[in-house]
C-alpha cells in the first residue's frame, strides 16, 4: 500500500467487467505463456471457485484465452478471445469444476508448447487485477508477476542459489524478494527471484553461463 | 513538512498543501515524480491517455445499446440520458452525470474498456461526473486531469488507512470511496481550498456509509451500475455543499477510519460474495440460476 501509485487508484485501463474476474485472469494466463516459454498450440483451463461460479457471466474464460494468446487486460479483443485463438490456430478448452478450491478465484492452465512440452500452472486471482502465481508443474511456488521475476529451474545443490545471487550483484540488479522451493532433497528445484530492476535477455545469457547447475531460466 | 509525509491521512495533506500553498493535485503529482522517478511531463500524459478512455467510455454507453455478457444490462444509461433534457426532477446536471456514469458501468459489463476508479465496478463516478461537469463548465483537458489526481490523492488515502474493495469492506468501500475521491476532484478545480475537498470526501462517505456489496448472480451490474449513478449525484450534491461552505462535523480521517471499522464488520455475506442482500432475493436467486444455465451451454 505504501508504494500504492496514483495510477493504481485512477487505473488500471482495462477490458470490464471485473479487476479481479477479468483483468486479474488475464494476466495469470498471461505469465503462464511467458512461463511456457514458447508459441502455445494447445491450452486447457480449469476454473475453480469463484472463477466457476460467475467465470461465464464474468468473461474469465475469454479472458483466460486472451492471456495465453499474449493479450494484456486492456485489450479490446479480449471479448472475441475465442474467436482469435481460432485464428490463430491455438486450440482452447474450458472447463468450470466444482471441485473446492484453497482460494476463491483459481484457475489451473495447462499449456502444450510448439515444440510440444506441457506446463501446467496455478495461480489466483487476489483483487484488484493482482494476481499469484501458486504451483508450476506439480511445484508449490509463490510470486506476484508485480516485479520483473527470474523463475530458475536448478538441480538441488550446494552453491547454485549464491551463484545466481552473486551475479546478479555484480549486474547491479536489486532482490526484492527471493524463495526457493523444491519436490524432494536432492530433486528438482525451482528458485523466484523478484528484482526492483528489469533482468534483459542479455544479463539471463550471462547467468546461464556463469551459473551451475540450471536447467532452465525464464522472467515473467 | 517532507513529501513522504504528506500522504500519512488527510490531515497530513492539507498542512502539506497549506505549508507549500499548493493544491492537492499538485502534492500527489509531486509524490508521483518522486515516486515512478519519471519526468512530470510523462505521468500528465499518462493521466491524459486515462481520461481519454474515461470519455470514450462515456460517449460509448450514451451514443449505443451496450449489452452485458450475461445479457442483465444495457441501455439504461442512454434512455436516462434521453429523458434527462426535458426537466427531471434530479436537475439537468446531476441526471447527466448519472447517465454518463452508468454509461460507463455498461461498457464495463459488455466487456468494453473503462477506467478503474478505484474499481471496475465504481469506474462510473469520477469518469460520469467529471466529464459531464466539465462539458458543461468548459474545462480543458489539463483542468480535468488535475481533478483525477486531487480524486487520485483520496483515493490513495483511503486504499491506505482503509480499504477500496467491496470484499474487503462492502460496496462504500467501492462506490463510496468513488464518490468521496470525486466530490473532492470537483470541489478544488472550482477553486475549492483542499479543506473544502477533503470535506466535500467526508461528507460523499458518510451519505452511504454502511453500504453492502450484493452482486445479483455476482456480477458487476445489479445493483452496480444504478449505485454509480447514485455515486455520481451523491459526490455533485457533497462538492455543492462544500462549495457553499458547509463543512463535515466529523472530520475526514476520522470519517475514513469509521468506514473501515464498519467494513470489516459487514458479514461476509454482504461483501462481494453474492450470498445475502439483493443477491439472495427471491429474484436474485432465479435471475442467478438463469445465468447459470447460460453458463452450462
Amino acid at each position: 500500500m505504501e508504494d500504492f501509485s496514483v495510477f493504481d487508484i485512477i487505473g488500471p485501463r482495462m477490458t470490464g467487467p471485473s479487476s479481479s474476474h477479468t483483468a486479474g485472469a488475464v494476466r495469470l494466463s498471461h505469465i503462464a505463456r511467458k512461463i511456457a516459454g514458447e508459441d502455445v498450440a494447445e491450452a486447457a483451463f480449469t476454473l475453480y471457485g469463484s472463477f466457476a461460479e460467475t467465470g461465464r457471466g464474468h468473461g474469465t474464460d475469454k479472458a483466460l484465452v486472451a492471456g495465453v494468446l499474449g493479450m494484456d487486460p486492456d485489450d479490446p479483443r479480449i471479448k472475441e478471445a475465442f474467436t482469435v485463438a481460432r485464428e490463430m490456430g491455438v486450440l482452447v478448452s474450458v472447463e468450470f469444476s466444482d471441485e473446492p478450491p484453497k482460494h476463491p478465484n483459481t484457475a489451473r492452465i495447462v499449456i502444450t508448447g510448439s515444440t510440444g512440452q506441457i506446463t501446467e500452472v496455478v495461480g489466483q486471482s487476489v483483487g484488484g487485477g493482482n494476481i499469484r502465481i501458486s504451483e508450476i508443474n506439480g511445484l508449490a511456488v509463490e510470486f506476484s508477476g508485480e516485479y520483473p521475476t527470474l523463475i530458475i529451474q536448478h538441480n538441488d545443490q550446494p552453491g547454485v542459489i549464491a551463484e545466481v545471487s552473486h551475479v546478479l550483484a555484480q549486474l547491479n540488479v536489486n532482490i526484492a524478494f527471493m524463495r526457493v522451493f523444491r519436490h524432494g532433497k536432492g530433486e528438482d528445484a525451482y528458485m523466484t527471484i523478484e528484482t526492483d530492476q528489469p533482468v534483459t535477455p542479455d544479463m539471463q545469457s550471462m547467468i546461464l553461463r556463469l551459473c551451475n547447475g540450471i536447467n532452465k531460466l525464464f522472467v515473467v | 513538512m517532507l513529501l513522504s509525509e504528506a500522504f500519512e491521512n488527510g490531515e497530513s495533506l492539507r498542512r502539506y498543501c497549506q505549508e507549500n500553498d499548493i493544491p492537492i493535485y499538485e502534492a500527489m503529482i509531486r509524490r508521483e515524480v518522486k515516486l515512478s522517478e519519471k519526468p512530470r511531463e510523462e505521468i500528465i500524459a499518462e493521466m491524459q491517455k486515462n481520461l481519454d478512455v474515461m470519455r470514450a467510455s462515456v460517449d460509448r454507453g450514451l451514443s449505443g445499446k451496450v449489452e452485458s455478457v450475461s445479457g442483465l444490462s444495457g441501455g439504461e444509461a442512454m434512455k436516462l440520458f434521453k429523458y434527462g433534457k426535458h426537466n427531471p426532477f434530479s436537475g439537468y446536471t446531476a441526471c447527466r452525470a448519472a447517465a454518463s456514469s452508468m454509461a460507463v458501468v455498461e461498457v464495463n459489463a459488455s466487456m468494453g474498456r473503462i477506467v478503474a476508479a478505484p474499481t471496475a465496478g465504481a469506474s462510473g463516478i469520477l469518469a460520469g461526473a467529471l466529464i459531464e461537469a466539465g462539458r458543461q463548465r468548459g474545462w480543458s483537458d489539463d483542468t480535468l486531469i488535475e481533478g483525477l489526481f486531487t480524486a487520485g490523492a483520496v483515493g490513495f488515502i483511503f486504499a491506505k488507512n482503509a480499504t477500496i474493495s467491496g470484499a474487503g469492506g462492502g460496496c462504500q468501500a467501492e462506490t463510496g470511496v468513488a464518490a468521496s475521491m470525486t466530490a473532492a476532484a470537483l470541489v478544488e478545480i472550482s477553486g475549492g481550498a483542499p479543506i473544502q475537498a477533503l470535506d466535500a470526501a467526508a461528507m460523499a462517505m458518510k451519505n452511504v456509509m454502511g453500504l453492502i456489496c450484493d452482486p445479483v448472480a455476482g456480477l458487476v451490474e445489479c445493483p452496480c451500475i444504478k449505485r454509480n449513478a447514485l455515486g455520481a449525484v451523491n459526490a455533485m450534491l457533497c462538492a455543492d455543499m462544500a462549495l457553499a461552505g458547509i463543512t463535515s462535523l466529523i472530520p475526514f480521517d476520522e470519517v475514513v477510519s469509521a468506514m473501515y471499522a464498519v467494513g470489516k464488520d459487514i458479514r461476509v455475506e454482504y461483501r462481494e460474495t453474492a450470498r445475502g442482500g439483493l443477491a439472495t432475493t427471491p429474484t436474485g436467486k432465479a435471475v442467478a440460476q438463469r445465468v447459470k444455465r447460460l453458463q452450462g451451454n
